[in-house]
């Protein structure tokens, strides 16, 4: 809502500036997005009254013109405006005047024709953005008088941004009743008399869904002047709040809307047929609007009918054929109050919205029609004039918004704003408000006024009180609870500790969208359909991700393609998998590694990173979540993935998690060059943790003896790590793997695993001979089970 | 010449000897010409017996006087030369310390996992714990159960993401108050991080950013509490002496209902660019809760009374850490982030 200060001071004028205006609106509620000058800043521009205009001799273009400004002697002033004329009253710009911009206006000469001033448009006042022409003046402005003066530009514009449920704050008169509550001052609204029928003319109204429309009021004037113009001060009004004038008719009806909060809306009487119905829009229905788009109509959309079919969208936008033009002498007056519920939805469910739905929406005073439609009248009877007939009412009193009545209990107010607010303070409050009081045992019972809305429970009336005895002034208070120990699960993990191990460990935590392009998603996880968003933003942000490396490798190419050479990135956050019962909606933690393995620097030679760097990393966060013993890597495929560089990460034979290099068709669709690492986990089993739990420390020495095997090289080296430790005696304390080696002196196919164990006894020392048999045990053991020979 | 002088003459070429020896293994050869099993001075020991007998214990103690002064020779530029090969390995040993150290660097986290992180400490320290939901909500927990019903206005100030006509994104953290609520009857002490999603996008809106939501129910909670604990907070997150400013606003799940203005700490409230000249900061929505969202997850609004609150998380991050582009946080630059490490 945006509205001129000037116009708001003629309803209610209390004595503070406008800064202070601006901070108590805010106060109140009614948020204050901008204040701002009517008119840029300019001087020196008065009324001129254009008295003769001639050729320029010499420029086509260019016009000579005589101009009283009242000093006596009229100006020589030359102009190139297309629209001067003798007669006309425009803005002039008198020698010294300053307009915006810091143009100085001086004497000058144009194609040798002495000019003394200049004739000035609205864009060359600052008044509009665009023009055409000269401003033409109304031709009873006062001649010399300054035109700021005039036109009362030393004015400000304030723009609220109101909440949905202050519909009664979309007008002046609305804004005016706030700041008079506020201030204590009275408001003065402009008197509206009942204009008197100058015929009996009249038009049918009948209202076939009166729960829709309670009351509809109209009301004809005949023989309006289609030449009228609007008055300049209705114009700048209009302007000052946003709305262009868009000649008489409209002009009055906006005002209306702006002033009393009334949206209305004029037929041209001759173009609509038989009589009036409002009713419901029946299916295959269609209106075509006055925006120019035709919209089909549904059954649960009220509609202004007459003979023809539905000629208005009730409440949101008139008709295109019914609408009134140049050419329009004759008019049909609405002024209705529809039913919020009958008018929410409707205007965006045709893609419109309008000042009209915007306030219908959120509610108009059910009591306003009758008094708007006569100060309407009486403006088009000033403006345009014309003979209005009767004024045609109809009133289903049962379908109008009751206002029930709301019990405020004293004690209630004290438990929820925490403190004890007078009596009397109460009852003042709520009366300048306009609510009625009347006083009971516990507490009030009230009514709220026509206009308000947003009252229908005692917290309602609450928050009234807050608002107008001010929330600067309630009490703060820091809350006393009963001191309750939350429990803390030793064997609970926080995320926080994930995420500042992979940090220490290189990686920089990203925020990636949680939709992405299906063809990245397809890209990676071909097999699964992905949850579509019905209305998304965009093609890029389509689909909702079933794993973070597509949020992750769009980063990645984010970085490479901003010369950035190695990244290493990590995010947790949902995934979402649809599945046959349903979403699954699952937290899970991901990372990935791209460039050298080390940031570059002196004394470490510079390799890529590889599969085993980001194992580690993996294998930290899983020791961290104490799952280290119990997690296997089993090699598996998956469409993103190298076959050769991948593994399904499980626990106990359940699925954790993938790690695996990019697979290299992958990363070309990706534009990438080089390697690039993934894996991602489930969060849920990595944030449970563990117990630490003590194991005596064997007072004995350890010993360790070193085995070299032979192997072939399809024989994972889990399997060998898991044959020695299934058939090691019980004293084995650690198995290291220490050195993998293929190559010369190996057959090719095969490979040698070198692999220290370490063995320990509890309660004595291990002899030399129950080591070495269990050594060839475990030898014996390798070879018949997976044909693993002793290096010689 | 005397046996004394020959011994001094002896020790003289010892010390000689000694001095010129240029490291141990050319010192203990010294040792060994005088000392050693064969040495001279050893010789000469052995030869005591050929002596008259009156004679061999003054010529005794001469060679062991001898002995002593050779050996106190030897000790001494052993120390010397020891020390010397200690120093001469240090000094090889020398590294230029002002090489940078080796090995990884570390990474860093996201601001808005930062500065999440800071407002958990600080709402924990109260006893708030964090509780979570699910980012694909239905239409119930993110509209409905907060009393904004189908056709209601308020939801034209939700820019929704749907799926169907019941499946929807989070459009706030406030569906989690009332899964919360479902769950647990009163007290209630949660905050409610995480990921929100409107259908809006330009230079100051993200389709996807941040909330976190706060909740306290009990059975004398107040909208004074609600000013004590909000004003304590910001206090606290931007570490300053600021003001903070409650002023009436609208959410169809509380009422009353409030905006919250931190005095800007930019300027400090004289005013600049970030407070648009109006020296305080817009930093969050809050209120007492509806008796309508008590009434539909059966916690009776009698008894209890509660306050919520909601703050977009990447507006507190761009405002604490001096950030002026919303995008930024979901470009995720490494020259961005690295500078939150």
């Amino acid at each position: 809502m945006k509205f001129s200060e000037q116009w708001l001071r003629e309803w209610v004028n209390p004595a503070v500036d406008n800064d202070t205006l601006s901070a108590q609106l805010t106060m109140a509620g009614l948020e204050v997005d901008a204040v701002a000058p009517v008119a840029e800043a300019f001087s020196g521009v008065v009324v001129g009254e254009v008295l003769q205009v001639e050729q320029h001799p010499d420029a086509d273009k260019l016009r000579v013109c005589q101009v009283n400004i009242g000093t006596g002697e009229p100006l020589n002033i030359v102009c190139g405006a297309a629209n001067v004329r003798a007669g006309l009253r425009v803005p002039t710009a008198t020698i010294g005047a300053v307009l915006p911009g810091d143009f100085r206006i001086k004497k000058s000469k144009l194609r040798g024709v002495e000019s003394f001033g200049m004739l000035c448009s609205a864009k060359e006042l600052g008044l509009a953005e665009t023009s055409e022409g000269l401003l033409e003046l109304a031709l009873d402005a006062p001649v010399g008088r300054d035109l700021r003066d005039y036109l009362q530009l030393d004015d400000v514009t304030f723009e609220l941004g109101l909440t949905p449920n202050r519909g009664d704050c979309l007008s002046i008169a609305g804004i005016a009743r706030e700041v008079g509550v506020v201030n204590r001052c009275a408001v003065t609204a402009p008197h509206i008399d009942a204009v008197a029928a100058g015929s009996a003319d009249t038009f049918p109204v009948s209202v076939t869904a009166p729960a829709d429309c309670p009351r509809y009021v109209g009301r004809v004037i005949r023989g309006i002047n289609p030449q009228a113009t609007t008055p300049v001060w209705m114009v700048e009004r209009l302007r000052r709040s946003g709305v262009r004038s868009l000649g008489p008719a409209v002009d009055i009806t906006n005002y209306l809307l702006l002033e009393l909060g009334q949206p209305m809306h004029a037929f041209d009487l001759a173009r609509l047929k038989t009589g009036i119905e409002v009713r419901r829009a029946r299916a295959g229905e269609t209106l075509a609007l006055l925006n120019g788009s035709t919209v089909e109509l549904d059954g649960d959309t009220l509609v202004i009918a007459d003979g023809n079919g539905p000629q208005a969208l009730a409440g949101v936008m008139g008709g295109d054929a019914t609408a009134v033009g140049d050419a329009t002498v004759d008019i049909f007056l609405e002024s209705a109050f529809f039913a919020p519920e009958a008018i929410v939805g409707r205007a965006r469910r045709y893609g419109l919205h309008t000042d009209s739905s915007h306030r219908f929406e959120r509610g108009v005073s059910p009591a306003l029609q009758r008094d708007a439609l006569e100060r309407a009248t009486a403006l088009f009877v000033q403006i345009t004039g014309g003979v209005p007939g009767p004024v045609v009412e109809v009133t289903h009193e049962a379908y109008l918004p009751q206002r029930a009545s709301i019990t405020l209990r004293q004690v209630r107010i004290k438990r929820v704003l925490g403190f004890e607010l007078p009596v009397a303070e109460v009852e003042d409050i709520l009366a300048r408000l306009g609510l009625s009081v009347e006083s009971v045992a516990e507490g009030w019972r009230v009514i709220p006024p026509a206009w308000r809305f947003d009252i229908a429970i005692e917290e309602d009336l609450i928050e009234e009180l807050a608002r107008i005895h001010g929330y600067d002034h309630l009490p703060s208070i820091r809350p006393i609870a009963a001191m309750q120990m939350g429990e803390v699960g030793e064997g609970q993990l926080g995320l926080e500790q994930l995420r500042r191990l992979l940090v220490t460990r290189g990686y920089q935590e990203a925020v990636t969208y949680s939709f992405v392009a299906p063809e990245l998603q397809q890209l990676l996880e071909p097999s699964l359909a992905p949850l579509a968003l019905a209305n998304p933003i965009s093609a890029e942000m389509a689909v909702m991700r079933t794993t973070l490396w597509a949020g992750l490798v769009q980063a990645l190419v984010y970085n490479t393609n901003r010369q950035q050479g190695r990244v290493r990135l990590f995010e947790s956050g949902m995934r979402f998998l649809p599945e046959a019962t349903g979403l699954r909606q699952d937290r899970v933690i991901a990372g990935l590694a791209y460039g050298a393995a080390l940031p570059e620097q002196w004394g470490e030679a510079v390799r890529p990173v590889d599969f085993f760097d980001l194992k580690a990393d993996v294998e930290a966060v899983l020791a961290l979540s104490g799952l280290d013993a119990t997690v296997s890597f089993v090699a598996a495929a998956h469409p993103a993935l190298h076959p050769g560089q991948s593994a399904r990460i499980e626990q106990n034979g359940a699925p954790l998690g993938w790690i695996g290099a990019l697979h290299p068709v992958v990363t070309e669709k990706l534009g990438l060059v080089g390697g690039t690492l993934v894996f991602e986990l489930a969060l849920e089993p990595l944030l449970r943790g563990r117990k630490p739990r003590f194991h005596e420390l064997s007072r004995f020495p350890a010993v360790r003896r070193d085995i070299a095997v032979v192997i072939d090289n399809s024989v994972p080296v889990d399997a060998v790590l898991a044959v020695i430790r299934r058939s090691a005696p019980d004293t084995l304390q650690e198995l290291k793997l220490f050195d993998l080696y293929t190559g010369k002196g190996i057959d090719s196919g095969r490979k040698s695993l070198a692999m220290g164990l370490t063995l320990q006894a509890d309660s004595r020392t291990l002899t030399d001979s129950e080591v070495d048999a269990a050594l060839e045990s475990i030898l014996a053991t390798l070879k018949a089970e997976l044909g693993a020979t002793l290096r010689d | 010449m005397t046996v004394q002088d020959e011994l001094q003459q002896q020790v003289t070429q010892a010390c000689e000897a000694v001095a010129a020896a240029a490291d141990l293994a050319a010192l203990d050869q010294v040792r060994v010409h005088y000392l050693g099993k064969k040495g001279v001075l050893t010789e000469r020991m052995k030869q005591l017996g050929q002596l008259a007998p009156e004679d061999r214990p003054r010529v005794g103690a001469l060679i062991n006087t001898a002995k002593e002064q050779v050996q106190q020779a030897i000790e001494a530029r052993k120390d010397g030369l020891q020390s010397a090969a200690l120093d001469a390995r240090l000094a090889a040993e020398a590294v230029d310390v002002t090489l940078p150290g080796r090995g990884q660097r570390s990474g860093g986290l996201h601001p808005v996992t930062r500065v999440l992180s800071r407002i958990e400490a600080l709402f924990s320290q109260l006893g708030f714990t964090v509780a979570e939901g699910p980012e694909v909500e239905d239409d119930f927990h993110n509209f409905e159960a907060l009393n904004i019903p189908a056709s209601h206005p308020a939801r034209a100030m939700h820019d929704t993401f749907y799926f169907d006509a019941r499946t929807l994104l989070r459009t706030h953290t406030s569906p989690v108050q009332i899964r919360a609520m479902e769950k647990q009857q009163p007290p209630l002490r949660i905050i409610a991080p995480g990921r929100v999603y409107r259908c809006d996008y330009d230079q100051t809106h993200s389709p996807m950013f941040h909330q976190v939501e706060g909740l306290l129910v009990d059975d004398r909670v107040t909208f004074a509490d609600l000013k004590g604990i909000l004003d304590d907070f910001l206090r606290n997150f931007f570490e300053g002496d600021f003001k903070v400013r409650f002023r009436p606003s609208y959410f169809p799940f509380t009422e009353p209902s409030a905006e919250v203005d931190v005095q800007c700490v930019m300027c400090g409230g004289s005013g600049c660019r970030s407070c648009k000249h109006t020296g305080w900061l817009e930093v969050g929505g809050c209120g007492m809760v509806h008796p309508n969202v008590f009434k539909a997850v059966g916690i009776d609004s009698e008894r209890y009374t509660g306050f919520a609150f909601g703050m977009g998380v990447e507006r507190l991050a761009m405002l604490r850490y001096g950030v002026n582009d919303l995008r930024l946080f979901f470009e995720n630059d490494l020259r961005f982030l690295e500078q939150f490490r």
